[in-house]
């Protein structure tokens, strides 16, 4: 019977969403904004790192509050960051203590309905940026702790939460009741039969919500599957315009000790975080404590693709040969060679933790080359981490690339080497040079 | 007019390159309010020193970009007391730099270490081959410590920039492939060293020839992935040949940037400003310590007081004798007298060689790196008779191919028209088919080789010029000649078709006009009492027990190597002796 009542909720749920669409596509004009969030004359500096200074603090960090509820010219948990959903932009809430605008009025109760069930003080439904699908399944112990922090250690901000820019129907919160019917499950702690593998699932599907970027989502925007048991859970996802890579399948390639580096600074011997991983690992992941961070990524391992094949080195050779002779080379190759090749060498393998490797990576790989591009014509920087301070950076070549050549040369890297991924066009380009 | 005063800070670096990032990084977590000023501007790797923008020969390596312009601050010259000083108006002869990071930006990372007998020359050349060794207007003086008490510093400058060589002394016993007449050193190089270029093999099999010990160059050029202890990474270096005059775009150089910069940023009680500019450190009325400094801050165009409990002058050499003088911090010397120190021993570097042409051999000049070399040190101070040769000094003798840039590295066979359809013809037949073997020498420090404050020209704030007082001396030029004949004697073995020569002799005249180095030694010099130097062993200065100098303006006479292996050691020295010593207990540590 229950199943069938979520067939009739699904349905209702995707008529909503055609007819939302199609009055989504012909009104985008939507007022984003009736109040701006406070602005921080001093925002935090890049290079400021502190260690958490309370357990609260601690799963602060690792479920990354401050990642979306922390605007770029704003106080720290004061909100204002607008999160672009394909049905508008959501603004994230100030969650300080402030009474008047943010959550001081919340009892511990309210903050775990809303942490662990997406649900308001006043009852209403919270849009699932808020990755509660992820947190239902925080321990109670650090939902208090967490309460805790919030309500004593982050300093109050008087900044108002601002309008969504979500437009009809979307912005009916009933309809996001029933969407948290079929989105939602209810709370089920991993039972991995190993303590450290289910601190490492806790990690990652709670805490970290991976699985909110790198899941795929169905039909209703709900994602796939939310834990280890589901083969979608963390398998690769769009977001936005770039692609959040296949977690089980480089946890397939990287040994332990690699998933470990590069979630803790942000590179390793293959490649080097961009766009929101990057972020990230500057906010949270960095903060791990050693104990979970060997939970994390054995939890990682043991849910990894155990048959990702290996590269081919008589692929790699081949473009290394290729670029080394140097004879009748493609535009796109000729570009690698002038602009990519001091650093990612002719056999695109880079050098280990400094240059990321070209040759396989789920960047370059990606279906949709935005990411790639956006990288190419805007280049790159990693954050100054506790263990891996430099914030080496790569430089964008907007300035030198045009829309054709930007294409060629993505076209020419995810082409070359082990690399098979369709052809970038000036379209693609122009769409990331904006 | 009353100055603003500032909010008084901890400790004060005063210029932000070499040896202050990790002066500052060293003592960092005593929890110090530590501030740094650089007069020039900020720059990091990204976006300042991108490709294809810093592959610019004409912008960077001609016009200057990254240096200390004249106009921001020069000096004056003159060959001997008595005459009148003119200007250094247009970069020639030596390049100070500007900005954050220094020199480190824009230097080759070529990474020495001194010699043990360098370090203790005077007593060295005297013990061995007698007092008359020295001639009578040589000031050259012992450094107050060894070289075992140096070596741990040595070795942590290493591990810092991450140093590519091959080990040719460990801890005493001699090893096959590096260098068999450098000091012992604790520890292996920490990356292994540079792939060698057509030149340099072609320079390394007829020194072989002739029984010479040929070895790679130690080199601030990365050949693989590194990570130093402060956790700042470096990545392999692809010989694009873009490193003196310019800032490497590829990681791939040790530069305060790549190797402190990052990790110092993120000390909570680390700040740094850039575009400031110290014009004077402030002693304290009863002359015994220093209350501060003033600063012309570039933007705002104010001149303000920034009061500081602890100061540590790491600028350029001679910016730091200037400073001095200028702040009339220490007795000036006087060349008549040779009594005061501020000013003294000024040093410099004494190089040449031979470009030799080949018509059969092409050497990819394009390809090449600041420290891309092989060389030998059968030449070096320590292995030197200076009784039977008549001077003190010594050498390295190389052949490298830093670079083939096409304005400033053409060079040409002896006789072709300097313009016009010949000279477009050899530039054709040539480029390719050249290299060079050069020495790169010591200079001895004398009586009248000197710094003082200029009294005609002043800089754009008002201040006195510093005036050099410098010449070439026989005892320098003697050995000059010396290696003169040994290169002849590899060349001859290689028997190029045509040879260039441009080795100085007992009548080269100092050129101020012509690139030769910028490694400009001396004039605060390092020794162990307070009447023949300006600072103790540790950097502080004698007298003034809150204001300690870091550079090669401590060199008491210049070493055969390029300094700044030997400057980083002196200052990671210099911190280890503030954090572990001074700041427990302020006082004179000597």
């Amino acid at each position: 019977m229950k199943k069938v009542i979520k067939v009739i909720i699904a349905l209702i749920i995707l008529a909503i969403i055609v007819f939302g669409y199609l009055i989504y596509k012909n009104d985008k004009a939507i007022p984003a904004a009736d109040a701006k969030h406070a602005v921080n004359p001093n925002p935090v500096s890049r290079y400021a790192i502190d260690k958490p200074k309370s357990n609260g603090e601690y799963i602060a960090r690792a479920a990354d509050c401050i990642a979306c509820h922390t605007a770029k010219d704003g106080f720290p948990f004061a909100g204002g960051l607008a999160l672009n959903s394909p049905f508008g932009a959501i603004y994230s809430t100030n969650i300080t203590p402030d009474k008047a605008t943010g959550i001081g009025n919340y009892s511990l109760e309210d903050f775990s309905n809303a942490v662990r069930k997406g649900v308001r003080k006043d009852g209403e439904a919270l849009y699932p940026a808020m990755p509660y699908t992820a947190y239902r399944n925080m321990t109670d112990a650090d939902i208090k702790a967490l309460y805790d922090f919030f309500m004593n250690d982050v300093k109050p901000v008087h900044s108002p939460n601002q309008r969504n820019g979500v437009g009809f129907p979307f912005n009916q919160r009933w309809g996001l009741s029933l969407w948290q019917m079929v989105g939602l499950s209810s709370q089920k702690p991993a039972d991995l039969g190993d303590k450290e593998l289910n601190r490492g699932a806790y990690l990652a599907e709670t805490l970290a919500h991976c699985g909110t970027c790198h899941t795929p989502r169905n039909l209703f925007f709900a994602e796939k599957g939310l834990d280890s048991s589901s083969a979608d859970f963390i398998s690769g996802a769009p977001l936005g315009d770039w692609y959040a890579p296949n977690v089980r399948k480089v946890a397939g390639q990287w040994t332990q000790q690699e998933l470990a580096e590069y979630l803790a600074t942000g590179r390793n011997d293959h490649t080097s975080a961009v766009a929101d991983m990057s972020d990230a690992v500057n906010h949270s992941l960095q903060y791990l404590s050693d104990e979970d961070m060997t939970a994390m990524t054995k939890y990682l391992k043991y849910i990894a693709d155990k048959n990702v094949p290996a590269l081919d080195p008589a692929k790699t050779q081949a473009t290394a040969t290729l670029l080394t002779n140097a004879k009748d080379l493609s535009e796109g190759a000729q570009l690698y060679a002038n602009n990519c090749m001091g650093c990612h060498f002719a056999a695109g393998q880079g050098a280990a933790k400094v240059f990321p490797k070209l040759d396989g990576n789920e960047l370059v790989n990606a279906k949709n080359p935005y990411g790639l591009l956006h990288v190419i014509l805007h280049g790159a920087r990693l954050p100054s981490t506790i263990k891996a301070p430099a914030a080496l950076a790569m430089p964008g070549f907007a300035g030198e690339l045009s829309d054709e050549e930007a294409a060629a040369l993505a076209t020419f890297v995810r082409s070359s080497w082990n690399n098979n991924a369709p052809a970038a066009t000036a379209a693609d380009a122009a769409k990331a040079r904006k | 007019m009353s100055m603003r005063e500032a909010k008084k800070v901890d400790v004060l670096l005063v210029g932000l390159g070499w040896t202050n990032s990790v002066v500052g990084m060293e003592i960092a977590d005593s929890g110090l309010d530590i501030l740094a000023l650089e007069r020039g501007p900020d720059r990091d790797t990204v976006p300042d020193f991108k490709a294809p923008q810093m592959l610019d020969e004409l912008k960077y390596a001609l016009r200057h970009e990254l240096a200390q312009w004249p106009s921001i601050m020069t000096l004056t010259h003159r060959y001997k007391p008595g005459q009148k000083a003119l200007p250094y108006r247009t970069i020639g002869s030596f390049i100070p730099a500007n900005g954050v990071g220094g020199a480190g930006v824009h230097w080759n990372g070529n990474a020495w270490r001194a010699q043990p007998e360098e370090m203790k020359l005077r007593s060295y050349a005297e013990g061995k081959f007698g007092k008359a060794v020295f001639s009578e207007d040589i000031t050259t003086q012992d450094y107050p410590m060894t070289y075992a008490e140096l070596e741990p510093y040595f070795d942590y400058y290493e591990r810092i920039m991450g140093i590519a060589g091959k080990a040719g002394n460990l801890n005493g016993k001699i090893v096959e492939g590096g260098n068999p007449f450098e000091g012992p050193r604790s520890k292996e190089y920490p990356t292994k060293a540079m792939q060698t270029l057509y030149n340099s093999e072609t320079f390394g099999h007829a020194a072989k020839e002739l029984g010479y010990h040929p070895f790679t160059m130690p080199s601030a050029n990365m050949t693989e992935s590194y990570t130093n202890p402060y956790g700042m990474q470096l990545g392999p270096c692809n010989y694009c040949g873009f490193c003196e005059r310019f800032g490497c775009y590829n990681y791939s150089k040790a530069s305060p940037q790549t190797c402190v910069l990052g990790a110092l940023k993120q000390k909570p009680n680390f700040h740094y400003k850039a575009n400031s500019e110290v014009l004077k450190i402030v002693l304290a009325d009863d002359g015994k310590t220093v209350t501060g400094a003033t600063v012309f801050d570039e933007q705002t165009q104010e001149t303000y007081f920034q009061p500081a409990d602890l100061v540590v002058l790491g600028t350029f050499a001679l910016n730091n004798v200037h400073m001095m003088l200028y702040s009339g911090i220490g007795k000036p010397y006087d060349p008549q007298t040779g009594e005061g120190v501020v000013g003294k021993n000024y040093a410099y570097q004494i190089v040449g060689g031979a470009q030799l042409f080949f018509k059969d051999k092409n050497f990819n000049r394009f390809v090449g790196a600041g420290s891309a070399s092989i060389a030998i040190d059968d030449f070096g101070t320590n292995n030197m008779d200076f009784g039977k040769l008549g001077f003190v000094g010594g050498a390295y003798i190389q052949s490298w191919n830093t670079n083939g840039q096409p304005i400033r590295n053409l060079p040409l066979p002896p006789g072709t028209p300097k313009w016009g359809k010949g000279w477009k013809e050899a530039t054709g037949e040539w480029y390719n088919h050249s290299m060079s073997i050069a020495y790169h020498g010591s200079n001895q420090s004398y009586r009248d080789v000197y710094c003082d404050l200029d009294p005609v020209y002043k800089d754009r704030h008002g201040r006195p010029l510093m005036r050099l007082t410098y010449e070439f001396k026989p005892n320098d030029m003697k050995m000059a000649m010396h290696y003169q004949d040994a290169i002849d004697g590899i060349v001859k073995v290689l028997n190029p078709d045509h040879v260039g020569r441009g080795y100085k002799n007992m009548n080269t005249v100092y050129d101020l006009r012509a690139y030769q180095s910028t490694h400009n030694t001396g004039g605060t010099i390092i020794g162990d009492k307070p009447t023949n130097s300006v600072v103790n062993k540790y950097g502080q200065v004698w007298g003034v027990h809150n204001l300690f100098i870091c550079g090669a303006s401590l060199f008491p006479q210049n070493i055969q190597y390029n300094p700044t292996g030997m400057a980083v050691a002196l200052a990671l020295h210099t911190a280890a002796a503030i954090r572990d010593q001074y700041l427990k207990a302020p006082r004179e540590l000597v």
